[in-house]
């Protein structure tokens, strides 16, 4: 075990990209990783969104974590990530109209994204205020590359398209089933049916190594 | 592995001691299924002849496959792939473009049957799953119908149906309306002999009732499907649509075009009674039938679509495990859980 | 409760435990909406702003050749007035006016039911042409790939470059909107239905011949308020 800070505070931020991904491994936040993941874009929008509000309420909670009774806890960490969730809004509406129509209620229904108050509750109460910011933006990155993961494969089935790109040919038949809430449950079960593959495979290279040694 | 062994032990009752196995049971329907895929290629021609060949290859391939990607042995001499496919190809339409027959066959398999551990496990018909994918994804190309009974089918395939893979298919002028979709949205009611001797458009195999009840019967008297099903289907579903017919007759069809148009009569014999996907005891087997025919009478009269009879038996298999558990039997010997609580 | 060892139990030592709480979420409670009324305070003229340009360029685009726009509504009783912004149930009438200050027609909100959610259109009337001369699907959760051709199909829109909603002598709409089968329009105002998508474009066809079959004659009759708007004031 490496005790060195600069290493601990790396894999803070490392742990959420990968090896502890909220979609592929804890399979939290299911919510809007099936409902607005049938575009890229989409998905790029949400998971910004949803990292904004995760860095910014980690941050809040980790500074006030001396402040706030254990008694209120989780009302004090719902009433600052709703906080962040109507800013989130409001910015969203500033940038695009058209954006904000697409995500629809599912920028308000941040505020519950069991991610959110489980890093809050589990890190961000515990710790410092860089850890905390560390922790949430890795888990923010992993969330968000973890819907594009999904978007991408259902806006490219679904419609042919990447980003609003064509990739295939003009005359491409769309499997319409994958931009349906159906093929969110698709991608969803293939990508996890890949990530558990390669945990298994890596295991049992591991378990191989230990004999052979 | 001896799957085919455990697939006996669940049959419906009576539970008889009998020397029939899987196999035995299984070939037997694709004996049954036969005549009415023979009729269907005579009605719609090659195409029809292609789709089932497709759809069938398509199945027993995956199934051997994953078999082996899954290091057991290949269970493709039980016949049910060849089932599975051939009922699958019988629920599409004729002029569909093959590559979607060979997904749809690869996804029944594949997602209905293995994802749930292999046939004995799927609590849902494999067959329908696929065409519920396919009908989800390509909405248009499986709701394009090809008229029956055109003079150089045997000759000539529709134009759709060699379509690149995963390309837009290119649809033939001639296409033709359903009698149920005609019904739905023009109120337009096809003659009721039409339906039953199977000379209207639709999809493979839902053409003529009379044949799949022949072939319904000889299953029913050899013991190999359990009559109940289709006859408590076609009760509930011709008693309802009797009374709204009797309340509205504009607005709602009579009972004999109810049961003889669309994949009611498929549905109802050879996909409702799915040994694996249905209840076990009498009393089950009959709440999950009058579901089903409720669900159709629903779907057709109320519902988006024309046709409601996929929905509805996958909404009985899913339910089907639900009211297995409200309804069971007492085991001999002992006080009922009623009186027990 | 022991009132009679007050001693045992001395008030100072133990303050009041609900305090702590008390501070913690009315602190947080008031950090919150300074938070949420300065970003509301900081974001609302681009919002402001970005609602106005997207509504404009939806009624550019149904009223063909307008290039300043006016907004009014129409009262329960039937009078037209001038209005601004957006209220729950308040029937709003764009006009749409060219470079020389005439009125191009008027660009008319219509909802109803769609196949899976309210559809929100908005429609531009010619009241020279005494037809609709522009079709935007506005808000639609209509199925990907189906329903949505509503707002794409080249065909399906075609429809609305001159359907026909004149009135007659009575000053009602003479031919209420029908919707056809795809390929069967044969009058005016007749629209022509998308296949695989019948559901959606009669919703459209419907929710047209409703609003137009209650609006139109009450426009048709108030004329004037709009063609004398570009007068009394100016768009942007």
């Amino acid at each position: 075990m490496n005790t060195d800070p600069a290493h601990l505070s790396t894999n803070e931020f490392i742990k959420g990209l990968w090896r502890e991904n909220p979609i592929f491994v804890q399979v939290l936040g299911m919510c809007p990783a099936l409902a607005v993941t049938n575009s890229v874009i989409n998905a790029i929008a949400m998971g910004l969104a949803t990292t904004f509000v995760l860095i910014m309420s980690s941050m809040l909670v980790s500074s006030l974590r001396s402040f706030i009774p254990r008694q209120v806890r989780i009302a004090s960490y719902i009433l600052i990530i709703a906080t962040f969730v109507t800013v989130a809004e409001y910015f969203i509406q500033a940038i695009s109209i058209e954006l904000h129509k697409n995500l629809g209620a599912f920028i308000a229904l941040i505020v519950v994204n069991c991610l959110i108050l489980g890093r809050a509750e589990a890190f961000a109460s515990k710790n410092t205020i860089w850890p905390a910011f560390l922790d949430a933006a890795g888990m923010g990155l992993g969330f968000t590359f973890a819907l594009i993961c999904l978007g991408g494969v259902r806006e490219l089935i679904g419609n042919g398209t990447l980003l609003g790109y064509m990739i295939f040919s003009e005359n491409y038949q769309p499997w319409i089933v994958m931009i349906l809430p159906g093929g969110g449950f698709f991608s969803l079960g293939a990508w996890l049916l890949l990530f558990n593959w390669m945990k298994s495979r890596k295991e049992r290279l591991n378990l191989a190594a230990e004999n052979s040694r | 592995m001896s799957l085919p062994k455990k697939t006996l032990e669940i049959r419906t009752s009576p539970h008889l001691k009998s020397p029939i196995q899987t196999d035995t049971i299984m070939r037997n329907v694709v004996y049954a299924l036969l005549p009415v895929a023979a009729f269907a290629v005579y009605l719609f021609g090659l195409a029809a002849l292609l789709v089932l060949l497709v759809s069938t290859l398509a199945a027993v391939l995956t199934e051997h496959f994953l078999c082996i990607l899954n290091h057991r042995e290949s269970t493709i001499g039980d016949w049910s792939a060849v089932i599975t496919g051939l009922l699958l190809g019988l629920t599409l339409p004729p002029a569909l473009p093959l590559w979607m027959v060979a997904c749809g066959g690869i996804i029944a398999i594949a997602l209905g049957k293995f994802m749930f551990g292999g046939l004995g496990y799927n609590s849902f018909n494999p067959a329908l799953v696929g065409r519920a994918v396919l009908q989800a994804s390509f909405p248009v190309a499986i709701t394009t119908w090809y008229p029956a009974m055109t003079p150089d089918r045997f000759s000539s395939l529709p134009a759709s149906s060699l379509t690149m893979p995963f390309m837009k298919p290119v649809w033939d002028t001639v296409t033709t309306a359903t009698p149920l979709g005609q019904m739905k949205f023009e109120h337009i009611a096809a003659e009721t002999d039409k339906l039953f001797f199977g000379m209207s458009g639709g999809s493979v195999g839902e053409t003529s009732a009379l044949i799949i009840l022949i072939c319904g019967a000889y299953l029913a008297a050899r013991n190999m499907l359990n009559w109940r099903i289709p006859v408590t289907i076609f009760a509930v579903v011709a008693g309802l649509t009797a009374i709204f017919h009797g309340i509205s007759p504009e607005t709602y069809p009579t009972p004999q075009f109810m049961l003889f148009s669309g994949g009611l009569m498929l549905g109802a014999v050879f996909m409702a009674t799915d040994m694996v996907a249905s209840p076990l005891t009498t009393p089950g087997v009959i709440v999950y039938s009058a579901v089903i025919g409720v669900m159709i009478v629903v779907i057709r009269f109320w519902g988006g679509l024309p046709e409601g009879v996929m929905y509805a038996i996958l909404f009985g298999n899913a339910v089907s495990p639900l009211i297995e558990r409200s309804i069971q039997p007492r085991v001999y010997g002992t006080t009922s859980r009623r009186a027990k609580a | 409760m022991n009132h009679h060892h007050p001693t045992l139990n001395p008030p100072a030592a133990e303050p009041p435990s609900s305090w702590p709480m008390i501070r913690a979420l009315a602190g947080i409670g008031i950090l919150c909406s300074l938070l949420i009324v300065s970003t509301w305070q900081l974001t609302l003229p681009t919002i402001t702003k970005k609602k106005n340009e997207y509504l404009e360029k939806a009624i550019y685009q149904v009223l063909p050749g307008a290039t300043s726009k006016k907004t009014f509504k129409i009262t329960p009783d039937g009078k037209i007035e001038q209005f601004e912004g957006e209220e729950r149930g308040v029937q709003r009438v764009f006009a749409g006016y060219d470079d020389q200050g005439r009125l191009v027609g008027l660009a008319i909100e219509a909802r109803g039911q769609g196949f899976q959610d309210v559809l929100k259109i908005l429609y531009g009337f010619s009241p020279e042409k005494q037809a609709i001369i522009g079709m935007r699907v506005l808000e639609s959760k209509e199925t990907p790939g189906l329903g949505d051709k509503i707002e794409k199909d080249p065909d399906f829109l075609a429809n609305f470059k001159e359907l026909d909603v004149s009135l007659d002598e009575n000053a009602q709409i003479r031919n209420p909107i029908v919707p056809v089968k795809h390929g069967t329009k044969a009058n005016p105002w007749e629209i022509d239905s998308i296949t695989g998508a019948t559901i959606s474009s009669k919703a459209v066809a419907n929710i047209l011949r409703e609003n137009t079959l209650r609006l139109i004659p009450v426009v048709m009759k108030n004329l004037q308020a709009f063609e004398d708007g570009s007068l009394a004031g100016n768009g942007p």
